[in-house]
């Protein structure tokens, strides 16, 4: 591993993707959760993550494309400093999901997968999260919020565009 | 933070800790925790087994197959490393069970995959979370490293000459990978797409070694059964049918949640006494019996006790125990459509029936539910989900065919009622329920 390829993580992110690899009978039992994990800091899968993922493991890195496509969190574009992720599956549905889909639409002005000028916020309609007993449901990042009607929808914004203020905002990317 | 719930008709074992802090290690030792491994390291693997078999503890992802008959299938002798497997991978529409234990009782899941590792003589566990489920993944993660610094986990477990490790796993979406194969393959870093069986993971499974799969609701039960003795387990429950279910009721009721009752309990009971009766007073249209991959039931159909049997015999299926209640003000086509919405995004394209049926399924399902349908594609549409089913290597392909069946055949006048360039009744949601 050269050291050029060693600059695309923080020092923290290599360490933990170093414990990662030493975890496993198999070293590309990491490559799943390196790919998140990578994804988590950069922003997405840019080229100089999947070439380190791939000297990471070692794999080609049509090998690590090749796994990566297969999952829906893992993505090739930057997204949002939040990523909000609105449930519509059918538990969802019947309380109201797309309506929050709907509320979120209108309140950032983006539809399914944009990302708001300001790099603040991204949305996706997604498919169930695992919390359909406190439908509606939504994600962003991967805080759950969860029994929501339409009229929360300003009010979580605003709280998550508190915090992109107070951290200084732009995308993850 | 996900709401519980209560009802005087809850047996409560699996979920007796929810809600007491017991994700902390020394908390889930007071309420009488590891003592189930403890006595399983004492008593050896046959006696594990035979407590299994009789407590009829059945799968809880949803295929309900015997736990302790599952176990008894692993060689005893292996040249390959042996591996317990718990899938932890809830994406079922209408499941979120496993969160709950995840979130409230993780010692519960660790404790079970030990007592699974004794059984079949396997010195390494894996727990398989789906990415989703990053904050319970670090509950998780937190409970391993408790009972790693305990002594309870590592090369001398509680003190003994036996070894057993566990490792976390996180996975990326997918609800593929909640098949055991397709899961396999995931944690070994690949695409999550199913093996072909035989040979089947007891023999052949995790890096080739035998590996035993279980739910991780199954898993969280195995101590409880061996604290209650398999015997008493099953008394709880109905004949062949071990044990209480943590039902998750949601959609159309007055206090949806997961609750905990015994197998065989009554359907109707469940929606109209636990989970309040559908909302608003407005009647009932279908449910959804054991999450959205199994067929619906017609407000008549209901009165049945919910275990593997009863339900199989009403034509549907018990399932991963996700309850979906509709009521009569929703648009069964829409309904139908969100579905095979859904299995048309998860199917991982290796097998053509499953990959072109949920594609075309979801185009006609589109357009009809638009107002453009005609009256052979109602035909269309049972033709095709009829040619999916048993023609794949996964039962996702089942997963997708089996509930549009239902809905043509339950529904058939509610999708006429959509002919003639009429758009939906309900006029709800037309375009946006499109992914």
């Amino acid at each position: 591993m050269t050291d050029e390829t060693m600059t695309v993580f923080s020092q923290q992110l290599a360490a933990r993707l170093d414990a990662l690899t030493a975890k496993y009978p198999v070293r590309r039992s990491a490559l799943v959760p390196m790919l998140l994990y990578a994804q988590d800091e950069v922003g997405y899968l840019s080229d100089a993550v999947i070439a380190e993922v791939a000297l990471r493991i070692g794999i080609t890195e049509l090998d690590v494309r090749n796994v990566a496509t297969y999952y829906s969190m893992l993505r090739f574009k930057p997204a949002g400093r939040y990523n909000v992720q609105v449930c519509t599956n059918i538990s969802c549905m019947l309380r109201g999901g797309f309506e929050v889909f709907e509320r979120f639409q209108q309140e950032l002005g983006i539809g399914h997968k944009g990302v708001t000028a300001d790099g603040v916020f991204s949305l996706e309609e997604v498919e169930c999260i695992g919390a359909c007993c406190w439908a509606p449901a939504i994600q962003v990042n991967y805080d759950f919020h969860d029994e929501l009607s339409p009229a929360h929808v300003p009010g979580i914004l605003a709280g998550y565009r508190g915090r992109a203020q107070a951290e200084g905002k732009g995308t993850n990317a | 933070m996900p709401r519980l719930v209560s009802h005087p008709d809850e047996v409560k074992i699996v979920s007796k800790r929810f809600g007491q802090g017991a994700a902390k290690i020394d908390r889930y030792l007071e309420l009488g925790g590891y003592a189930s491994a403890r006595k399983c390291l004492a008593e050896g693997p046959d006696w594990i087994i035979n407590e299994m078999k009789a407590s009829g503890l059945r799968g809880r992802g949803g295929a309900g197959f015997p736990t302790g008959m599952k176990w008894s299938f692993v060689p005893k002798q292996s040249a390959k490393p042996k591996y317990v497997l718990v899938n932890g991978d809830e994406s079922e529409p209408g499941t979120c069970k496993d969160h709950l234990i995840f979130l409230h009782d993780p010692h519960s899941v660790i404790e079970g995959t030990i007592i699974a590792g004794l059984a079949i003589g396997a010195k390494t566990g894996f727990i398989y979370l789906r990415g989703e489920y990053r904050y319970l993944l670090e509950i998780m993660e937190r409970a391993v490293a408790d009972a790693y610094a305990k002594g309870f986990l590592g090369k001398n477990i509680f003190g003994s000459e036996t070894e057993f490790q566990i490792i976390t796993q996180s996975g990326a979406g997918a609800y593929e990978v909640g098949e055991e194969s397709a899961l396999m393959e995931s944690l070994e870093g690949k695409r999550g797409v199913p093996r072909i069986k035989p040979p089947f993971p007891a023999v052949v499974g995790l890096y080739g070694g035998p590996t035993v799969i279980n739910n991780a609701e199954t898993i969280a039960t195995v101590p409880h059964v061996i604290e209650m003795g398999g015997a008493a387990f099953s008394e709880v429950g109905s004949p062949r049918n071990g044990g209480t279910r943590l039902f998750g009721i949601s959609g159309h009721v007055e206090r949806p949640g997961v609750y905990e009752l015994p197998m065989g309990y009554n359907l109707k009971r469940m929606i109209y006494e636990v989970a309040g009766g559908v909302r608003g007073g407005r009647g009932l249209k279908a449910v959804v019996p054991g999450g959205s991959s199994t067929p619906v039931l017609l407000p008549e159909e209901i009165d049945i006790g919910m275990d593997f049997d009863q339900v199989g015999k009403a034509g549907s299926m018990l399932g991963s125990g996700g309850v979906v209640v509709i009521d009569d003000q929703t648009c069964i086509v829409e309904f139908a459509l969100r579905t095979i919405s859904f299995y048309q995004h998860e199917s991982c394209g290796w097998c053509i029936p499953c990959r072109e049926g949920t594609d075309w399924l979801k185009k006609s399902l589109t357009r009809f539910h638009a107002g453009f349908g005609e009256r052979k594609d109602i035909d269309n549409i049972q033709y095709l989900a009829e040619n999916m089913m048993g023609r794949t290597f996964c039962p996702l392909g089942d997963a997708a065919a089996m509930p549009i069946l239902g809905f043509v055949k339950k529904f058939r006048k509610e999708f006429e009622e959509h002919l003639g360039g009429k758009a939906c009744p309900f006029a709800k949601h037309v375009e946006l329920a499109v992914i």
